[in-house]
């Protein structure tokens, strides 16, 4: 069986809180702190892009596997923020992890779903026997229009998965996808932010993927809420992912490990993996975990992973993700804020 | 005139129907309604809708729906009087029936408005394009300055608004139909948030797709289709300023004034005789002040009605048994239709949960913009 072998994370260092960007437009905080249950959220440095996010994270996941980057075999980012429109991210981060160049890489895109995307490619070329070891990265440096409601969500940060079929940390059980042609949110080629439905990006379109996909694997499986100890969905703000853990069954206990939205906010194509990330920093043995994550346009990837013996040998190898959530941290004014996105024109 | 009735009703589901478009919801209103008459014909019909082109691109709705309906060739028009739209479409089948001209005619009423338009904007377009909306004024903020001359007039609290979202949420959570099927408190309506001071989410209907419609015939053929006619006892339609600022007082609704003393003079009766009505409660204001132009209570005591349970199920005069816009939902032009068949139902002894005893006299009221027009229907239970 396959599975994965090593994982790790990463979240910027600098927030800004609901109430600042709220401040800024003259809006009324608690109404958007109670309506989409966001207190803060990360913010990337100059510094700091989807590359950088990737090796981060995916040189954690390299110290949790112990393994020798030269075996990785294929490596695939996952992100609609990708710095560059032709060139991919995937060649930067390889170097930089001491990956290749015997080494498959592409770039994926596919809305909030592109991480798990790039995870269930590996698996798959894993499982199949084509390479021995393969990286799955969501990572992103997430945009929203200002004084749009994604202001408030959009954030920074990712996770790294090495999938291989020896010394696994959690086993894979199950896949299952469900996509549809629901164009719920988009971003054009050269334009800057995305655009999206509204009240269109719920109920056809998060909710109906999340929740399809999510039944389809548990269908599959034959397995019920009940028997997780962990359950993660897609996080665009804080109430959709308890809304549907809710529907499936799950309770507030299973939801509250991988629900980082709420101080992280939207990475994006990192959001779900970097809340199963979260849940793999503490599990035990044989505990099961389900995976939803969800990408407009639209569709989601269900995981279902059982995590093994060797999984506590290894939590302690790398930085926890609430270590960097609940760590040091720096808070911006709107200001500042507005300088690190490049929201100021200034000249070159 | 010949005397008419109405023999059969359809509507789809109230609330955001994604899979629908405009024609998918008018054929399930309009054949539900042929099919509960046991009808195979039309001699006409008429569309109420209020801005197919602005939502959905889509005008020229006679024959369209027409098309769709299996019904080409039938007479079909469009008609608009933005969120009365579909009581005008009500008037204009009656009328036509009543004239002698024709015999089955349907009365429709459709809106999607969940298909990506600016909701708020296309609803601006039924106030004064030139003397209101190029100022920035959006529906909420005119009814909200509404509410603000009714409160320094005659001492009406934002708790007296917030017991219309209560009582109506209370009807509608026994509405199958019903958008938001869920009672909700005083203090969530007046802890929700604010849209245009005093006018919190709560207390505004909600964005809606829908249709409905209904078969009207002449009342001595109305056997051959149903044993529970319901008839049509008058119709009242009247027009007031279009814009607010020309209104002699802002917290009255001349036009629904007018249109319910036509509509009382046509039946012969007193707001006294009404059983049960269904008001155009756009927002909470609106409920009271359009209680208040039809006499069903005093001029400056509407606020209260709702709390003191005089305008709830069990009280002198039940106003939105369905829910009313705020829990039903307002798909706009389809709203006076959806009123009518709450109606249909109470007077035919069908509306289950929430059926007003031994109703008798029944009266609508539909009403476009901030008031510029209203239409008011009676009816009888025959």
């Amino acid at each position: 069986m396959a599975g994965i072998v090593g994982y790790g994370a990463y979240i910027p260092r600098k927030r800004i809180t609901t109430e600042e960007i709220a401040r800024q437009w003259g809006k009324n905080p608690q109404t958007i702190e109670r309506g989409l249950l966001l207190k803060e959220k990360s913010v990337p440095g100059f510094d700091e892009d989807t590359i950088t996010i990737s090796v981060a994270a995916g040189r954690s996941a390299i110290d949790r596997a112990g393994v020798d980057p030269q075996k990785i075999g294929a490596l695939y980012i996952g992100s609609e923020s990708h710095p560059y429109a032709v060139k991919p991210s995937g060649t930067v981060a390889a170097e930089a992890m001491g990956i290749g160049p015997e080494v498959h890489i592409a770039d994926f895109e596919f809305a909030c779903k592109a991480g798990t995307e790039a995870m269930f490619v590996a698996l798959g070329l894993v499982e199949s026997g084509r390479v021995e070891y393969a990286m799955g990265i969501g990572a992103d440096t997430s945009q929203g229009a200002p004084d749009d409601a994604l202001e408030f969500s959009a954030s920074a940060g990712g996770a790294a998965y090495i999938f291989g079929r020896d010394n696994l940390i959690a086993e894979v059980l199950e896949t299952y996808s469900y996509t549809s042609d629901t164009p719920d949110f988009w971003r054009r080629e050269g334009e800057f932010y995305p655009r999206h439905g509204g009240r269109y990006t719920g109920e056809p379109a998060y909710f109906t993927h999340v929740l399809s996909a999510s039944k389809g694997i548990l269908e599959k499986t034959g397995l019920k809420a009940d028997d997780f100890a962990y359950a993660v969905f897609h996080m665009p703000n804080g109430k959709f992912p308890l809304t549907a853990g809710k529907k499936l069954g799950f309770k507030e206990e299973q939801l509250k490990t991988g629900w980082l939205v709420n101080t992280m906010g939207n990475t994006y194509s990192g959001s779900s993996p970097t809340g199963l990330a979260a849940i793999l920093d503490v599990a035990k043995p044989g505990d099961l975990i389900l995976l939803t994550s969800f990408g407009s346009g639209a569709g989601s990837d269900s995981f279902v992973l059982k995590a093994t013996d060797r999984l506590p040998e290894v939590q302690g190898l790398a930085p926890t993700v609430r270590s960097m959530l609940d760590g040091e941290r720096q808070y911006l004014t709107y200001g500042e804020y507005a300088k690190f996105r490049e929201k100021i024109i200034v000249n070159d | 005139m010949r005397e008419v009735a109405i023999v059969g009703a359809g509507m789809t589901r109230f609330g955001e129907l994604w899979k629908y478009s405009l024609r998918d919801m008018f054929v399930e209103a309009a054949s539900g309604a042929l099919h509960d008459a046991g009808a195979d014909r039309l001699d006409s019909m008429y569309v109420g809708c209020m801005s197919g082109g602005q939502f959905v691109g889509q005008e020229h709705l006679g024959p369209l729906m027409a098309d769709h309906l299996g019904m080409t060739g039938v007479a079909a028009v469009h008609v608009e009087s933005a969120c009365a739209s579909g009581g005008v479409a009500l008037r204009q089948a009656f009328m036509e029936v009543a004239s002698g001209m024709s015999d089955l005619v349907l009365a429709a009423g459709i809106e999607k408005m969940n298909d990506g338009a600016d909701v708020t904007n296309v609803l601006a377009t039924a106030a004064d394009q030139e003397t209101e909306v190029y100022y920035g004024i959006t529906f909420p903020g005119l009814y909200a300055m509404i509410a603000r001359a009714h409160m320094q007039q005659y001492g009406t609290t934002e708790e007296d608004l917030a017991w219309v979202a209560v009582k109506n949420h209370k009807h509608g959570a026994m509405n199958e139909k019903a958008q938001f099927r869920r009672e909700v408190t005083a203090e969530e309506v007046m802890s929700s948030s604010m849209v245009s001071e005093p006018l919190r989410l709560l207390h505004c209907s909600p964005v809606t797709d829908g249709a409905a419609a209904v078969l009207v015939c002449p009342l001595e053929m109305a056997k051959q289709f149903t044993d529970r006619p319901v008839k049509i006892l008058a119709s009242g339609l009247a027009t007031g300023s279009m814009a607010l600022a020309d209104r002699e007082d802002p917290a009255v609704l001349d036009s629904v004034q007018k249109s319910g003393e036509r509509a009382y003079e046509m039946a012969g009766i007193g707001p006294r005789d009404v059983n049960v009505a269904e008001v155009h409660d756009c927002f909470t204001i609106a409920e009271i002040c359009c209680t208040e132009a039809l006499g069903f209570v005093e001029k400056g005591k509407g606020g209260p009605a709702a709390k003191e349970g005089f305008t709830a199920l069990g009280g002198c005069i039940p106003v939105n048994t369905s829910g009313g816009l705020k829990s039903k939902g307002h798909p706009v032009g389809a709203t006076g239709i959806a009123q009518t068949i709450e109606i249909f139902r109470q007077l035919r002894g069908e509306a289950g949960a929430r059926q007003v005893e031994n109703a008798r006299i029944g009266l609508t009221q539909n009403m476009g913009g901030s008031g510029a027009s209203s239409v008011v229907h009676i009816f009888e239970g025959v």
